[in-house]
């Protein structure tokens, strides 16, 4: 039975700076990244490759040396140029200087009656070597699926609540049939169902309609609703021993190409937006694109911070950068490091505040305002003192205070009791944001959930 | 201004590890981080934007929702004065409220300077960033002191506050017990004659008019309810009839309680004011309404309780006047919406605020030894606001073991 969910808890924060539905024209990158940090969970990386060798898209770059069968493969042709290391030789990014044309590695085709009657093992044989079997993140922990496992359910969101996130039907435009065999699928791999998720709100693109044997579940209310996290809790959460993979749309899709056309295809629509952005719009590019070209020219200054991903949960890069493998957007606002004299008592408007305290007057502005935030913490750290305002952003039956205590204090039985498997951090990204004490909320999660996981 | 954070900007090596005054630092941050809000920016992971709030400003908004008691504080100690001396004016004198400020504002700088220099000590030695709580605990206290309390008994009482109440426990946020109330109940305990009986009125020096008592509407009810022979209400009507009541009616009629022309604690007579201040916190969130709203639920139903029962006179007054009498409405406003002593869930703060409520009026009613229940009621159910938050979790919990079955 396909469910409609109704949440009432969370908050938006719009931000100015929101990508026109319009695809830049713009040379994309020339250079492009593989960074096995965007890999939660992998713990020991291992190279195929070294600076000089050249790779087509789908050439397997590295793999973890926990999980000897997943590649993780090339974006685009061309050169390997810099294998980049931090303190202990830590691998960090592996740069390409792609080709003009771009050359694939070929594998297995099938057509749409193929797919059928595909096994399971099969199916996983070339997505862990086609380089799309990382797509799919497995809970509780968020990390990369294991191919041991069989997970109860399978879950998709169609739409992103984040703040000045991609139009996920709009990078999927044209990818109908991709994102159909992607989901035929995805099916080998449950004894249960797979849930596709839509807003309740909007309407269902012909990307993610008509599509055969799937759940399709209607979540309304304010972010974070598109959290697939938040989805699960409320149409089937984890329990203690349950698995659950997740998997973007695109990665849907990529894994649909892998098997219609045989290519690892990581071209894809990128948003780059945000207050910064001269003309925030959608670039063609790869995964794993460079910052440089999206950017050049198209910034209003320079004191600015570049994110891949969204400004709840994404990571800062360097102006010469690379976008993360899971992400489809670059968020930039200006950097934060100001002091404003007496700032904890003046009166702000143009600071969003969830909270209403004196001075805190954004409540006024109406829910149509485009705020330009910067990355300033305004305020320091301190204990938790305000209590309840987790609870109000976070629209699952768990206290995240209490979970996030439990986990401070390494509290194994309480960390598994008050829930910490169905959360990884986007869920609590937003207590983040509210926290009156300025706690790292998404660090400590993470924190907790690898004690959890290596106990 | 950029002149000036430059110039704090250039001390700043000093406090800092390996400086001169290394040892200052927290006292040198907390003062620079109240001239200028730092210009710290997010991590490189996590969330690259923040709430322009933070725990200055919220406590900052606890001050605000204070101001309109403390004013009318220092407006009804001016004007107890003189209607104790038979030379009452209008309550907004300007001879009131120079009297008032004269013995208020004394009390507010103590409690202040006290508390101040204590957690600066405490920060220096136990190298933590200065509370912000205490903005609120140092207006706190003023306000739930009698006018004639000795000045050192103020710092006396704020310091043990402060370091038996949160200090020794880790500081703001881990507290168990609300500081305030702990300042109180200390001086409650160790100075009893400074804290009841003919203390809430300051006569500066000046002999009251015959036939004065300085009782609190509690005290009178309670002793009538011992003498037995009338109902409370019209031994409350009769007490001080002789004096102007500000608002109307007698001295101590509903309404005249309920506005706050009566003797008491200073900030604590206004039932009106303490609203406001309730309005307030709930407006701004800063304040829980459910707290707020529960207290006041919990003591009218127990009123009407021993409505029902009826073994004394006391028993006997009619719930409502329970809402006005003594210091509920600003305990329930100020001191059980205390976010880190109270209750933390939000079913748990139900639970908490109706107990508080229900416990003040079994307090008063019950104990004749000391007829304002709200301070105890508060400190107890403090010390009960975890195993409420334990059973709500424990709740939880059981959910979602349910759910996997």
């Amino acid at each position: 039975m396909s469910k409609t969910v109704k949440l009432k808890k969370g908050f938006d924060i719009n931000l100015a700076g929101k990508a026109e539905k319009t695809i830049a024209s713009t040379p994309p990158s020339e250079t492009f990244a593989i960074k096995p940090t965007d890999f939660i969970g992998m713990k020991r990386p291992k190279l195929f490759v070294a600076e000089g060798d050249t790779v087509k898209a789908g050439t397997p770059v590295l793999y973890d040396k926990m999980q000897e069968n997943v590649m993780v493969c090339s974006p685009v042709s061309g050169e390997i140029v810099e294998v980049k290391r931090g303190a202990k030789r830590k691998l960090l990014e592996i740069k390409i200087l792609a080709d003009k044309e771009i050359e694939y590695e070929t594998f297995q085709t099938y057509s749409d009656s193929d797919l059928r009657s595909l096994s399971r093992e099969d199916a996983q044989a070339q997505m862990t070597k086609g380089g799309v079997w990382s797509n799919l993140i497995q809970r509780p922990y968020g990390v990369v699926a294991n191919e041991a496992d069989t997970p109860k359910a399978i879950f998709i969101s169609s739409f992103d609540t984040h703040p000045l996130s991609a139009d996920i039907a709009f990078t999927l435009k044209g990818e109908e049939e991709a994102f159909k065999a992607g989901v035929e699928v995805l099916k080998k791999f449950t004894s249960g169902k797979v849930h596709l998720n839509h807003d309740l709100n909007g309407e269902v693109s012909t990307v993610f309609a008509n599509i055969e044997g799937v759940e399709n579940n209607k979540i309304s209310g304010p972010h974070p609703a598109g959290n697939v996290g938040v989805q699960i809790h409320h149409l089937d959460p984890i329990g203690k021993g349950e698995v659950v993979w997740t998997i973007t749309p695109y990665g849907v899709a990529q894994v649909g190409k892998l098997f219609l056309k045989g290519v690892y295809d990581a071209s894809r629509l990128v948003a780059v937006a945000g207050s910064e952005v001269s003309k925030p719009q959608y670039f063609k590019t790869y995964t794993g694109s460079g910052v440089n070209k999206l950017t050049e020219g198209n910034l209003k200054n320079d004191h600015v911070r570049f994110i891949s991903g969204n400004v709840l949960t994404g990571e800062r890069i360097e102006k010469d950068g690379y976008i993360g493998f899971y992400d489809n957007l670059l968020s930039v606002i200006p950097e934060g490091d100001h002091a404003d004299f007496l700032g904890w008592i003046m009166p702000r408007k143009e600071v969003l505040s969830f909270h209403r305290a004196w001075g805190l007057f954004s409540f006024l502005n109406g829910k149509n305002k485009e705020y330009v935030l910067d990355t300033n913490t305004n305020g320091e750290p301190r204990a938790f003192v305000q209590t309840g305002t987790f609870e109000k952003v976070t629209p699952m039956d768990i206290y995240p205070t209490y979970l996030v205590k439990a986990i401070m204090a390494e509290d194994f039985d309480n960390m598994e009791a008050l829930g910490i498997y169905e959360i990884i951090e986007e869920d609590l990204a937003l207590c983040e944001y509210v926290d009156v004490s300025k706690h790292d909320i998404q660090q400590i999660v993470r924190e907790g959930l690898e004690l959890m996981q290596n106990g | 201004m950029k002149f000036l954070h430059k110039i704090l900007e250039k001390q700043k090596p000093m406090f800092e590890k390996g400086g001169k005054l290394e040892k200052l630092y927290y006292l040198f941050e907390a003062g620079e981080t109240f001239m200028f809000s730092p210009a710290s920016t997010a991590n490189n992971k996590g969330v690259q934007v923040r709430d322009a709030i933070d725990l200055k400003r919220m406590m900052m908004t606890v001050v605000i929702a204070m101001i309109p008691c403390l004013i009318w504080g220092i407006f009804n100690v001016g004007y107890q004065h003189h209607v104790a001396i038979g030379e009452a004016t209008s309550f907004f004198s300007i001879d009131n409220l120079l009297f008032g400020s004269r013995w208020v504002l004394p009390i507010v700088l103590v409690s202040y300077a006290a508390g101040g220099l204590i957690e600066a000590v405490f920060a220096v030695i136990r190298k933590h960033p200065i509370n912000e709580g205490f903005l609120v605990t140092g207006m706190l206290i003023p306000l739930i002191v009698p006018p004639t309390i000795p000045l050192w008994q103020v710092a006396l009482a704020t310091i043990f506050g402060v370091v038996v109440g949160k200090e020794i426990f880790g500081g703001t946020g881990m507290n168990v017990l609300n500081v305030a109330m702990t300042s109180r109940a200390f001086l409650y305990f160790a100075y009893p004659l400074q804290i009841s009986g003919d203390v809430w009125t300051q006569l500066g020096g000046d002999t009251a008019v015959n036939g004065f008592s300085g009782a609190t509407a509690l005290a009178v009810a309670n002793n009538v309810s011992i003498e037995g022979s009338q109902s409370v209400v019209e031994g409350l009507n009769q007490a001080n009839n002789m004096l102007a009541s500000p608002f109307g009616g007698d001295f101590f009629s509903f309404q005249n309680m309920l506005i706050g022309g009566i003797p008491g604690s200073i900030g604590e007579t206004s039932t009106l004011m303490a609203l406001i201040g309730g309005l307030i916190l709930i407006a701004t969130g800063v304040g829980s309404w459910k707290i707020i709203v529960s207290v006041f639920a919990g003591a009218f139903a127990m009123g009407t309780i021993f409505n029902l029962a009826g073994a004394n006179e006391f028993m006997l007054l009619p719930a409502h006047y329970h809402l006005v009498l003594g210091g509920l409405a600003f305990g329930a406003v100020f001191m059980a919406t205390d976010p880190v002593s109270a209750a933390q869930t939000e079913t748990g703060k139900w639970i908490y605020g109706v107990l508080i409520g229900m416990l003040t009026v079994v307090i008063r009613v019950l104990n004749p030894a000391y007829p304002e229940g709200i301070m105890l009621a508060v400190l107890f159910m403090n010390v009960f606001a975890p195993l409420i938050d334990f059973y709500v979790v424990q709740a939880n919990k059981k959910r979602r073991i349910a759910r996997a079955v």
